[in-house]
């Protein structure tokens, strides 16, 4: 599966050639260095390393220092491995957006947007309670029975609760390219993607 | 606006070259629609309560009265659609969203002319 390491810039719409208007997030993908490759019989997989957006050298620690120097490039922000990359790639080589072309149906995977700690109607989609009427002034959004009572007498294993919203890994697939602008390093994808602006997402094919 | 998105904006989306207005402003809206293989313009009239978003993304919307029942539309301004826009009066207004009108009927959702 090949793939690339992008930033999200932020979402806007166009009008297509058939006059449809659409809703698009732009993607500043790449250009990325392979820093290193895995092998079916160094490592027991295959797999290449990508590296993307530059760092200043005097934040980056001497073994990343050397791990970068290998493949003969300038330190880099963000790493990332790629399971069973479609072409052979060699240490240093450059994965430029170019890999994707327009109409493709990509994968983007990015770190949604955290939301701190909320209750089970935003975190898990509960209805809340229906009324106010019986009693029901001051619970509006509770969670309602967590269970049976004598028998099990307890509560069962990841009954769905409030807590922590947000900031997990959420892949969107199948989302079409719309446009790929080379010499900028832009992808241009149909919807929407996971994250705030300026975090990193990886896109895979 | 980041540069970059700003770029985008620039490349893929035709800026459309339409008369100023703002809310207040009596306009008729010249609106392409097609049906099957024919294309008729159908035009909209009616007072601009609001113009909203920015570049691209940058839509107003015209409320009227049709046959005493309020109509809201919203266009977006660089819509290809928009076959033309006529400015037909510009109103006096103090606010940049004129929700109030919603509220108010007859002469009471009068606005006032701006004096040449």
């Amino acid at each position: 599966m090949s793939g690339i390491i992008g930033k999200k810039i932020g979402m806007t719409s166009i009008f297509s050639a058939n006059g449809k208007y659409i809703p698009c997030t732009v993607i500043e993908a790449g250009p990325c260095v392979v820093t290193q490759v895995k092998t079916l019989e160094k490592d027991g997989y295959a797999s290449v390393q990508l590296a993307f957006d530059e760092k200043k050298e005097k934040h980056t620690s001497s073994a990343m220092k050397g791990h970068f120097e290998k493949a003969s490039t300038t330190p880099k922000r963000k790493l990332v491995e790629f399971k069973y990359f479609e072409t052979q790639k060699n240490l240093g080589e450059v994965v430029t957006v170019d890999l994707f072309a327009e109409g493709d149906f990509i994968d983007v995977a990015g770190t949604s947007k955290g939301k701190g700690f909320q209750g089970v109607v935003k975190r898990h989609g509960f209805g809340g309670v229906g009324g106010t009427t019986h009693g029901q002034h001051d619970r509006l959004r509770a969670p309602g029975s967590l269970g049976a009572s004598s028998w099990p007498s307890r509560v069962f294993k990841g009954m769905r609760m409030a807590g922590r919203t947000g900031g997990d890994r959420v892949k969107i697939q199948n989302l079409e390219v719309v446009k790929v602008i080379a010499d900028k390093n832009l992808l241009i994808v149909k919807g929407s993607i996971a994250g705030a602006k300026g975090s990193y997402v990886t896109i895979e094919k | 606006m980041s540069t970059l998105l700003k770029f985008v904006e620039d490349q893929l989306s035709v800026k459309a070259n339409h008369p100023k207005f703002k809310a207040g402003d009596t306009v008729t809206v010249n609106y392409k629609i097609k049906e099957g293989e024919k294309e008729r313009v159908q035009q909209y009239q009616g007072v601009v309560i609001q113009r909203k978003g920015s570049g691209s993304t940058e839509s107003f919307t015209v409320r009227k009265m049709s046959n005493s029942i309020g109509v809201e539309r919203v266009f977006p301004v660089n819509s290809p659609y928009i076959d033309s826009i006529v400015v037909n009066k510009v109103g006096v207004v103090r606010r940049a969203r004129l929700y109030y009108l919603r509220e108010l009927t007859g002469k009471a959702a009068r606005i006032a002319e701006k004096k040449q």
